[in-house]
């Protein structure tokens, strides 16, 4: 009878960190919520639901998905010759007691029978399902179908489909990605023609790499203007699983098996319109995507932390030399750096949510109170502008810091394990396996440094952490630190000034590391308000400026040397195209 | 169709997680110093109950005798979907053992009436007795089927209403037709009890007993359906004869605390030179 939050005091440490009662406030002033019989009381009352409702995503995590993950990750999903696909028993069984929980409906209003959480808590929830099953993580996350519908589709399409996903009936899938159209999405082909006899649209074409392609509702990115080549002529259509779509192949993936990826044929699929025409991919798949990306984040936190659990378990129980080999400094320097990327990952993903909640609250106050005083609305919209700019930072941030984090974390996993952890016996191997995926999916880490890097040379960071250099710290040592902070900010800015003045090319060799760098004063800013609420997390700040300074240091030389020969003499280093064998 | 399930439960010490102060130097359990769960086969018992109403619909009530501090099991069975509970806490019941708590449970069963099934743990883990189950059973003059394992269908014939019910009996499974009411004792292999459901968590959580709030807080939750009824003695007609220290006339002699020593196991391989290694060591240790 495990329990993956209440072991976790990281996680629980976030609702003193963080205002989560404001959070609470936002959530249920102004969704559009309606009655039900769990309501709560008073704003308290909200945060103690939050609590609990963690609590039971604990243990099923702990107690169930835990249990089951390994025989999943053996077996996986089956393809039938029909085109349909018959989940692992272990999954509808996770699936089932999900639903059981009333967990499928995380963030949706209560008049669907959704338990109307903020992002915040369930981006934890989501970092606990994933500890429990890092693939199954998918089936939980896809959520996010059901909150895009919830967000843009007419109230017939929302009453039809939103019950059912709150109740756990049905699961979805964003179908987006083509045998051509991958990274660059605006290059979908699938078509959409409007049906003028049967008013309806149907879809025809391929769909490669779908996740959970095989589920009820599926969300499809499709060409509905065929003279328009680039992303406006796109648009979401939703249909439910029926015989016009086939799962052509289940893809033999090397992680996450028990999340079935999925080649869709469409055949004259019947479907509906998400939203208007043409805001498809530029509107709604981008929205849907950054939701997304933050829970790829916390499938990162996941992962990681059951790795290094698993890890520091065998690193304390191993004896050689005539000690536990935790006694060894390297092996306890690889468990120290796990645990204090863990926490800055963790940092950096959960203050997202909770700017990602602001601007959702934001957004849904000028959308939904009328007569709003002329100044009101206006500089409600001055806000909603702000944060959208920052969190249009701040989430491809979250995504690239917490899946690299989580590969070095799980290899390292296995390093601590040594020949152990290379053998099947151990799950450390499944969890480097499982890891792989979170730094491709839902954008490469390279796409997130394109995403992010402009909040860094815009002057959003600049802004964004002069905000946070404001705070003062009673604690001399605090201020001490966050001087190194202030200084790290101000190298940032000369790199940032100095690529500036060369040319783009150079600027996009340099993107990862300036994005890098301004991730770590980003997160030496959180630790740094952790750090004034707790003592041990003093400790973690100054092992995180300890390794990240330096970093800083030595990326800022590396841009100031102006070497682009990665691009400029590319074909002399890497030389000739090998021959296919 | 639709059964009307009751079920037993009961509140009892962790002794999984026994510490030293656990027991009294007299040899008895020293409560206070344990804390308190949901009894493990009881949680089976509420499964099967929510089961056959997910299946075959009627309801699932709950009862508990104990300390009004058991109301936790109850909110508990109201978070997985029970649709009434009742606590039966008098301190004339205290001490009571399981012919006095048989007694009792069986008087309350009788007051709520109107029931097909009665389920109960096999046993629970504090005395492990499992006769408390039993005991129901022969008060209420109800056909018992002990170590349920399943439920397999159940059947209304002319409003005759009976069930097919597997059984675990040790080496293999029997199955038995029961006309209801009956009672059965569930195992722990029957089932998986289902998590907690966060919607009823949020609604639930305010439910109380009036004996753990006051008069105008439970006159509240009485509007908002969530005070859990509280019945003592006398709401359900017992003879006070037999409740309590006066109707148990069981004495404990003595408790010993044994630790086992033995630890780890030693795995078989299912093949014929696995087993019969196997017999090999058990004849040359002398256990065959």
């Amino acid at each position: 009878m495990g329990n993956y939050y209440l072991d976790n005091e990281d996680i629980q440490f976030y609702f003193d960190v963080l205002d989560v009662k404001k959070l609470a406030e936002i959530q249920e002033d102004y969704a559009d919520n309606g009655e039900a019989d769990y309501v709560p009381r008073d704003l308290d009352d909200c945060v103690d639901n939050y609590r609990r409702i963690l609590e039971i995503a604990g243990a099923i995590a702990a107690d169930t998905l835990a249990k089951n993950a390994e025989q999943v990750d053996e077996e996986g999903n089956t393809l039938n010759p029909d085109g349909t696909v018959t989940l692992h028993p272990l999954v509808r069984e996770n699936l089932r007691k999900m639903a059981q929980a009333d967990l499928m409906g995380f963030t949706l209003p209560r008049r669907y029978g959704g338990l109307n959480c903020p992002t915040l808590v369930y981006t934890m929830a989501t970092e606990i399902v994933a500890r429990g099953d890092v693939s199954f993580m998918n089936m939980f996350g896809l959520q996010g179908i059901a909150e895009t519908i919830n967000a843009f589709a007419n109230q017939e399409i929302k009453d039809e489909t939103l019950p059912r996903f709150c109740s756990g009936e049905v699961t979805g899938a964003m179908v987006l990605t083509e045998p051509d159209a991958g990274s660059d999405l605006q290059a979908v082909r699938l078509r959409a023609d409007y049906d003028e006899a049967t008013g309806q649209w149907l879809l025809n074409g391929v769909k490669r790499f779908i996740t959970n392609g095989c589920g009820e509702i599926l969300l499809t990115l499709a060409r509905s203007e065929h003279h328009i080549d680039d992303g406006r002529g796109l648009s979401l259509f939703i249909s439910e699983r029926n015989e016009c779509v086939k799962v052509r192949h289940l893809e033999h993936k090397l992680g996450i098996h028990g999340s079935p990826t999925c080649e869709l044929v469409f055949t004259n699929c019947p479907a509906k319109l998400i939203g208007d025409r043409q805001r498809g991919l530029i509107t709604y798949v981008m929205a849907l995507m950054n939701g997304a990306r933050l829970g790829i984040a916390a499938q990162s936190l996941g992962v990681a932390e059951a790795a290094f659990r698993l890890a520091r378990v065998y690193a304390n129980s191993r004896c050689q030399f005539g000690g536990p080999i935790e006694n060894l400094p390297p092996v306890a320097e690889m468990l120290t750096d796990s645990k204090v990327s863990i926490e800055a990952a963790r940092a950096l993903a959960y203050e997202t949510a909770a700017v990602c909640d602001q601007e959702n609250n934001a957004l849904r106050l000028t959308e939904t109170i009328e007569d709003l005083p002329k100044e009101r609305s206006k500089e409600l919209k001055q806000v909603t502008r702000k944060l959208k700019r920052l969190n249009a930072m701040l989430t491809p941030m979250s995504k690239l810091y917490a899946s690299e984090m989580c590969n070095k974390v799980a290899y390292d996993a296995i390093q601590v394990l040594g020949g152990s952890g290379y053998m099947k016996d151990y799950a450390a191997e499944r969890y480097a396996r499982d890891a792989r995926i979170t730094n491709i999916y839902e954008g490469t880490s390279q796409l997130q440094v394109v995403a992010a890097i402009k909040g860094i040379t815009s002057g959003i960071f600049k802004d964004y952490v002069e905000e946070m250099e404001k705070v003062v710290y009673e604690d001399a040592e605090l201020e001490e630190l966050k001087a190194q902070l202030v200084d790290a900010k101000a190298k940032i800015q000369e790199c940032v000034d100095f690529v500036k003045g060369c040319s783009v090319t150079y600027t996009d060799l340099n993107s990862r590391r300036l994005v890098e760098m301004g991730m770590s004063v980003i997160i030496g800013h959180y630790l740094l308000k952790q750090a004034a609420k707790c003592d041990r997390k003093k400790t973690i700040l100054k092992y995180f400026l300890a390794r990240e300074i330096p970093m800083i240091d030595r990326y800022r030389q590396r841009i100031f040397n102006g070497n682009q020969l990665a691009v400029d003499a590319y074909l002399e280093i890497v030389g000739e195209v090998p021959q296919a064998e | 169709m639709g059964l009307n399930c009751i079920v037993c439960v009961k509140q009892v010490p962790d002794t999984a997680n026994v510490t030293s102060d656990a027991m009294t130097p007299e040899g008895t359990v020293n409560r206070s110093a344990l804390p308190t769960i949901f009894n493990p086969e009881d949680l089976h018992a509420l499964e099967t109950a929510l089961e056959i109403r997910d299946r075959w619909g009627g309801s699932v009530t709950v009862v508990s005798m104990g300390p009004p501090k058991a109301a936790d099991v109850l909110r508990a069975c109201l978070f997985r979907g029970a649709d009434r509970a009742i606590l039966l806490t008098d301190r004339r019941a205290a001490a009571s053992d399981t012919l006095a708590t048989s007694y009792i449970l069986a008087q309350a069963v009788k007051t709520i009436g109107n029931y097909d099934l009665v389920l109960c743990g096999r046993q629970a883990i504090d005395g492990d007795t499992a006769q408390t189950g039993p005991q129901i059973a022969e008060k209420l003059a109800l056909p018992q089927v002990t170590y349920l394992e399943a439920i397999e269908s159940v059947k209304d014939t002319n409003g005759e209403k009976s069930a097919r019910i597997k059984r675990n009996v040790g080496n293999g499974w029997e199955l038995v037709d029961v006309s209801l009411p009956a009672l059965a004792t569930v195992l722990d292999t029957a089932n998986e009890p289902r998590p907690l459901a966060a919607k009823k968590v949020m609604r639930f959580k305010h439910a109380a007993i009036p004996a753990e709030v006051d008069e105008a807080k439970a006159e509240e939750l009485r509007e908002e359906n969530l005070l859990i009824e509280q019945w003592t003695l006398d709401d359900i007609n017992a003879d006070l004869d037999r409740c309590g220290l006066a109707g148990s006339p069981t004495k404990v002699y003595r408790v010993e605390s044994i630790v086992l020593t033995k630890e780890g196991f030693t795995p078989v391989e299912p093949t014929e030179e696995g087993i019969s290694k196997l017999i090999q060591e058990l004849v040359s240790e002398r256990t065959l």
